[in-house]
């Protein structure tokens, strides 16, 4: 971490991640992390590191290898007043506890009619571009967008990394959090010094633009300023919005930028079908179709159970930033 | 009934004195009266559902005898009327959940026998078997974490959940940590349809704490004091720091699952006529009359009181309002949050 100036600190996301734990543990006795190797070996990115020193293994809690009651145990603490903070260690391990977080935590209030809560937050990291194979790649937001009585955060700068998490950490419901892995260490950024949030459901318009407008999340945010960038060298104008928040999700921001651009490609790593896009398609159809001068796109991760370890396996599921230029281009001359 | 008996054997009381006796009795007789009250209001077509606990009056108002009120927590399952009642629940609470009206603590929105009550120290729970035992876990952790002294989490489920990975899971986790916990199975011997013999190799449940490195213990619980001395002394030693304790109480499931089984699909009626034999409400009745703990005109009065109050809640349940369409709208989130925001 270098300071830049006595306002801001330069940091990469898992920076980011790590300062606004340790604040959260610092400012409140009631935050507690419960995951997988989050103690002794400072969690396997290393977000945790040496936190057992400073607060303990009561707060810094190793659990066995068993994510099911790794988010159970902490909906039990949340229910009981303490402010639990649960690590998936890879999100493609969070579905042994896909009941805890979809039929447990999510219901908690709405079963309880108020009388019970759920303030807590699951931290995963997701993505792939890492050679993570089947088992270390996935994208699960689709799988949990669906479910009310949850909050998905999916964050892409370090900034809004710590704004977000510090947003979910103070939320009086359960937040999904989840971290792009390849943005851990690739993407860095100026971070506001002290405490601050973020609203939740508020999007980023994070480059301007009048032709078209690319509305994604996670990596693949860089990757399309990248493309955008590259786009405005050839005299064309795209704009690009960071969803930053899956659930809730934005409506004005979208809406506001197709009444400029009357384009709209929706670019994410996760699968097509029923995936994040789909969402924004069907609202910008039911609220928006008359504002379009082209069909909506979708550049998205093909239909297969997961990207594979082989490198061109993984390279042909993901989409390359010259793969996204391409998109653009034939949206604007549309 | 008359004995020719000289001595009568003294009872072996564990502490129990005959103010609590009667309690548990009385308790006893009050699950017997709310589990026909709710068959029967579904049989009379004014309620869709209803689950029964015959057979568990024993286990569960002998359990909740060693529940601290005020104190401790509870994390039950569908079928714990009796430990419910015991814990402080009032028949008007218990028929407002049958009804399902908009006083009920849970709105109306959850089947009957799923109870909750922050007050009570009654955690919410799902239908989802053995999802609420991390639940009771996370509660004993804060217990621990927040060094409260003298209380403890009594967790409860039947034999069919300990088929479950999160009961597995939960076991673990206590005794790694030594939590404040008490983990009370009633093994009745049938998960819905599925007899012991189709869900473990191994039915003696409690033998599993020696693999989880904490004490176990099996007891007959078709006999309230025999399983308040099981239950009290786990939840003594977890209260004092001692670390969680496995205990099961064995006893049988007279009724079929719920108003929508029909058991007679997978045990005949003769079987079940014969572990009646051992029925533990009328057992208890005797031994206390044969101890001069009740009289008969005791008894006739608790069951006529027992009619008399449930006979109240029900009326005064029934009159009061369902929740209202928007009720369906609140309680999603804190504040009104809606997946698009604007």
């Amino acid at each position: 971490m270098a300071v830049v100036s006595a306002n801001s600190t330069v940091m990469n996301n898992v920076e980011a991640v790590r300062a606004t734990l340790y604040e959260a543990l610092k400012a409140d006795d009631r935050t507690v992390i419960i995951g997988e190797d989050v103690g002794a070996r400072g969690n396997v990115f290393l977000i945790t590191k040496d936190f057992v020193k400073e607060f303990g293994e009561h707060r810094i809690i190793d659990t066995p290898i068993a994510e099911a009651s790794i988010v159970g145990i902490a909906i039990g603490m949340a229910m009981e007043g303490l402010r639990p903070i649960a690590e998936i260690q890879f999100a493609d391990f969070i579905y042994p506890s896909f009941n805890q977080i979809v039929g447990e935590a999510a219901k908690t209030r709405y079963r309880s009619n108020g009388e019970y809560t759920c303030p807590m937050v699951i931290r995963t990291p997701y993505g792939g571009g890492v050679r993570g194979a089947l088992s270390h790649s996935v994208s699960i937001e689709a799988l949990f967008y669906h479910v009310p009585g949850l909050k998905i955060v999916a964050p892409s700068f370090p900034a809004d990394v710590k704004g977000l998490l510090n947003t979910a950490i103070d939320d009086p419901d359960p937040v999904l959090f989840l971290e792009h892995k390849k943005t851990y260490r690739l993407i860095k950024g100026e971070v506001p010094n002290g405490h601050y949030t973020i609203p939740l459901g508020k999007a980023n318009v994070v480059k301007e633009g009048t032709q078209l407008t690319v509305v994604s999340y996670g990596l693949y945010v860089h990757w399309a300023l990248e493309a955008a960038r590259q786009l405005e060298e050839e005299g064309l104008s795209v704009e690009v919005i960071d969803l930053r928040s899956i659930r809730p999700m934005d409506k004005t921001t979208i809406l506001g930028s197709l009444e400029k651009t009357h384009k709209l490609l929706i670019i994410h790593e996760d699968n097509k079908f029923g995936g994040i896009g789909a969402e924004i398609s069907a609202m910008v159809a039911e609220e928006a179709l008359f504002a379009l001068d082209a069909p909506i796109r979708r550049l998205c991760g093909p239909d297969v159970p997961a990207m594979g370890y082989a490198m061109p396996l993984e390279e042909e599921f993901m989409s390359s930033p010259a793969e996204m230029a391409e998109a653009m281009r034939e949206m604007v001359k549309f | 009934m008359a004995s020719t008996d000289v001595s009568t054997p003294t009872l072996q009381r564990h502490g129990l004195s005959d103010e609590q006796l009667r309690a548990i009795f009385r308790n006893m007789l009050l699950q017997r009266q709310l589990d026909n009250r709710g068959f029967q209001l579904n049989r009379q077509g004014k309620v869709p559902f209803a689950l029964g606990s015959e057979g568990h009056e024993a286990l569960q108002a002998g359990a909740a005898m060693a529940f601290n009120r005020g104190r401790d927590i509870l994390a039950p399952y569908y079928r714990d009327l009796g430990l419910c009642l015991g814990i402080g629940l009032s028949p008007y609470e218990i028929l407002l959940s049958i009804f399902a009206r908009a006083a009920d603590h849970n709105g109306g929105r959850q089947f009957p026998n799923h109870y909750s009550s922050k007050a009570a120290g009654l955690m919410s729970f799902s239908s989802i078997l053995a999802a609420h035992l991390p639940h009771a876990v996370g509660a004993a952790y804060a217990i621990k974490y927040r060094g409260e002294k003298g209380r403890a989490v009594l967790a409860t489920c039947g034999d069919g959940t300990t088929s479950e990975g999160e009961w597995h899971e939960s076991m673990n986790f206590v005794s790694v940590h030594k939590l404040p916990f008490v983990m009370l199975v009633e093994n009745n011997e049938w998960a819905i349809s599925t007899p012991l013999d189709k869900q473990m190799a191994e039915p003696q449940i409690w033998k599993r704490a020696a693999g989880y490195g904490m004490p176990g213990r099996r007891f007959n619980g078709f006999d309230p004091i025999e399983t308040y001395a099981a239950v009290k002394e786990a939840m003594d030693r977890a209260r004092d720091g001692g670390g969680p304790t496995l205990v099961e109480g064995t006893c049988y499931r007279y009724l079929a699952h719920s108003t929508d089984d029909n058991d007679m699909t997978y045990r005949t009626r003769e079987a079940v006529t014969e572990r009646r034999k051992q029925d533990p409400v009328p057992a208890f009745e005797a031994v206390l009359l044969e101890h001069g703990i009740v009289s008969s005109a005791d008894v006739n009065e608790m069951r006529q009181s027992v009619l008399r109050e449930t006979n109240e809640a029900t009326d005064t349940a029934e009159a009061q309002p369902y929740p209202e369409p928007s009720d369906l709208y609140t309680h999603v989130y804190e504040g009104a949050w809606q997946p698009w925001q604007s």
